[in-house]
């Protein structure tokens, strides 16, 4: 492999993972408050399809992502109602979320369907895009993907060096002992459903508005799905996920380049993948030993009632 | 009590016959009435690809026949059960022709057509027929093949990329169909496939696009069903085809034609056939000849001999003078597997599994 082979196949695993990482990032502060979201791919939809029509209809881009931002929101706020204030069963909950944001981005976007955009375009930054290797990789992308670095600092000091982070942790391993300590505890956990949202929405927007400029129906394709299983892989914890979403970037990435290299591999096996992990983990959750080795915040899915 | 019991008995019969009247004249009333046509579709009708070709084809119908016909449609329906469902209420409600325009459509067609047999379906893509189920498809392969030809000439690299969806044999055909044509007029260009092991996932088709053009390929072909490849040759700065309909929009500089599916021709005939009586359950499977496939507008950046050369090749598809896989044709080993003097036969078209000489790369099984 050559020089300009590898530099692209590190630029497009960037490309690849940055819709992930901010879903997962969204998720994952959602899921250290103890609300388990599985919304992710509804909310993403309804961005990607909000985000393109304000885009499209105001002829502002960045219009586009901020509607995309708040349609996500709107509907992390319906999941907090019933699974926070009507304490439902937040799997379910997620689960009705996801088909949800499936049917009515599909209803609301159908008159948008095969319209073209002219996109968000890349954005070299001076000086910094001229660092041979790094600078191609990193600094000659689009205004998301920096916006995606910028929100992953953003949410590991948040986590990790903040008393607020500190906050919500305490939340989701025991929102009984955080509430006997003054914590608002369900403030708290709203407030995480909306980040996550939002998040999602953001990511809906990258695809809609930079990635591929154009809407349709179920464009997002399984990504909040992937972005979900990334938080459980990485076990939590912030770095991780940037970690394993670039990682999952490049796999998919290097299945494509592998074949036009005249790699013989199984494209079917390799796109399964992510999905048959998914489920592992999902089983070996479901046991509470595992939970524990695992650093699942203890108190994840299960409803906690402003009145307990 | 004898005299009452008779009297009605008459009644019934007088009954019965006003009943037999009412439903005779109802009968004639049919008669005049438009021609119901109910079409289901796998996706939106906007998406630009698949769905948009068959909704497209039935506004053409309206327009031909106008209020001699009454078309419904229901879109995005899921294959399965779902679709089921859907196409009884279709039967249902009066249509006395249904097409159902997906492949995994094929077994509720099936079991739905069972229990209205006087209602009639054509189903795409399938190969399972009824009494009252006929199939229909459009030779893709031979609009593929034309634009082959335009990649071999227009092509500098000598690399051309194929962005494919899944091995199966309608793909495996679109690819060695177009390397055809593409070897036809330069031997010396090869074709470089990558699959996404999806239909859709616009993210994925582009990045699957870029990765060919990274490694050298100077235009892109898909059989994916979004426009992902386009825009990421458009970004590129280097030329692509589009699949399904035109898809020039996303791409205007890279777009230089598309195979395209026209249902229209095909759908009026068999309404015609239906509103006349003499429809039967057939196996249609028609190309350019027909005009149920076709090219998009060409790019005016195509040279004009290109054009011509373009014009002439699908001139002798048309009058049977000429075909994609006419001998001799070899695989990727050399070996012959269609000799000289023969063409391969609609059965081996359809089960084709290997790629032709000039195909890089295994075929994935």
């Amino acid at each position: 492999m050559d020089y300009d082979l590898i530099v692209n196949i590190l630029y497009a695993t960037v490309r690849t993972g940055t819709p992930l990482i901010l879903v997962a990032l969204g998720e994952l502060v959602c899921e250290k408050s103890g609300v388990l979201n599985l919304g992710q791919e509804g909310m993403m939809l309804m961005g990607a399809v909000i985000g393109f029509i304000a885009a499209l209809e105001t002829g502002n881009l960045w219009l586009g992502v901020t509607f995309a931002m708040a349609a996500g929101l709107m509907m992390s706020l319906l999941f907090g109602f019933i699974a926070l204030n009507l304490s439902a069963n937040q799997v379910a909950t997620g689960l009705a979320l996801t088909i949800f944001g499936t049917g009515l981005s599909a209803f609301v976007g159908s008159d948008y369907v095969g319209t073209p955009l002219v996109g968000i375009e890349p954005w070299h930054i001076p000086l910094l895009s001229d660092i041979p290797f790094v600078g191609r990789i990193l600094f000659s992308h689009d205004p998301l993907v920096y916006l995606s670095f910028g929100l992953f600092v953003g949410v590991y000091l948040f986590l990790n060096r903040s008393h607020a982070g500190l906050a919500l942790k305490a939340v989701g391993e025991s929102p009984q002992s955080a509430k006997a300590t003054g914590l608002p505890v369900f403030k708290i956990r709203y407030l995480a459903v909306m980040f996550g949202g939002a998040m999602a929405g953001l990511a809906g927007a990258y695809l809609s508005l930079a990635y591929t400029p154009l809407w349709a129906e179920n464009m997002t394709a399984g990504r909040g799905w992937i972005a979900l299983a990334l938080v459980v892989f990485a076990s939590w914890k912030a770095e991780r996920v940037l970690l394993g979403a670039y990682l999952f970037g490049a796999f998919s990435i290097m299945h494509l380049v592998a074949q036009g290299l005249g790699f013989s591999v199984s494209p079917n096996l390799l796109a399964i993948m992510p999905y048959l992990a998914t489920i592992v983990v999902l089983v070996m959750l479901s046991s509470d030993k595992a939970r524990v080795k695992l650093y699942a915040p203890v108190s994840l899915g299960k409803p906690f009632h402003p009145a307990d | 009590m004898k005299q009452e019991k008779k009297s009605l008995a008459q009644r019934f019969a007088k009954a019965a016959g006003v009943a037999l009247a009412l439903f005779m004249s109802a009968q004639s009333v049919t008669a005049a009435e438009p021609v119901k046509v109910g079409f289901v579709y796998v996706g939106p009708t906007g998406d630009a690809g698949w769905t948009y070709s068959h909704d497209k084809a039935r506004k053409y119908v309206e327009e031909q026949l106008g209020d001699k016909v009454k078309t419904t449609y229901v879109e995005s329906v899921a294959e399965g059960a779902d679709a089921e469902r859907v196409i009884r209420q279709l039967a249902k409600s009066g249509n006395d022709l249904i097409f159902t325009t997906s492949f995994g459509y094929m077994n509720p067609t099936l079991k739905v057509a069972k229990q209205f047999p006087k209602v009639k379906f054509e189903h795409a893509s399938g190969y399972k027929r009824a009494k009252n189920v006929g199939t229909y498809f459009d030779r893709i392969y031979e609009g593929r093949y034309l634009t082959g030809v335009i990649a071999g000439k227009m092509t500098k690299s000598n690399i051309v990329g194929y962005v494919g969806s899944f091995p199966i044999p309608e793909v495996v055909r679109g690819i060695d169909a177009f390397t055809q044509g593409l070897r036809s007029v330069n031997p010396k260009a090869v074709v470089k496939v990558v699959w996404v092991s999806s239909w859709y996932d616009p993210a994925k088709e582009r990045e699957a696009a870029e990765t060919l053009i990274l490694q050298g390929a100077d235009i892109i072909n898909q059989h994916t069903d979004s426009p992902g490849p386009i825009q990421a040759a458009q970004a590129k700065g280097v030329y692509a085809f589009g699949y399904h309909s035109d898809m020039s929009l996303y791409g205007k500089d890279a777009h230089l034609t598309a195979a395209t599916h026209n249902w229209g021709p095909v759908y009026l005939e068999k309404v015609k056939s239906v509103m006349d009586g003499s429809w039967t359950s057939t196996d249609f499977w028609g190309g350019l000849a027909s005009g149920a496939t076709a090219l998009a507008p060409l790019n005016p950046a195509i040279p004009e001999d290109v054009v011509k050369l373009v014009e002439e090749r699908k001139q002798a598809i048309i009058d049977g003078k000429l075909h994609p896989f006419q001998g001799p044709v070899k695989d990727q080993s050399g070996a012959v597997k269609v000799p000289a003097g023969e063409v391969m036969s609609d059965e081996d078209l359809l089960s084709l599994n290997w790629y032709v000489e000039g195909v890089e790369g295994e075929l994935p099984k």
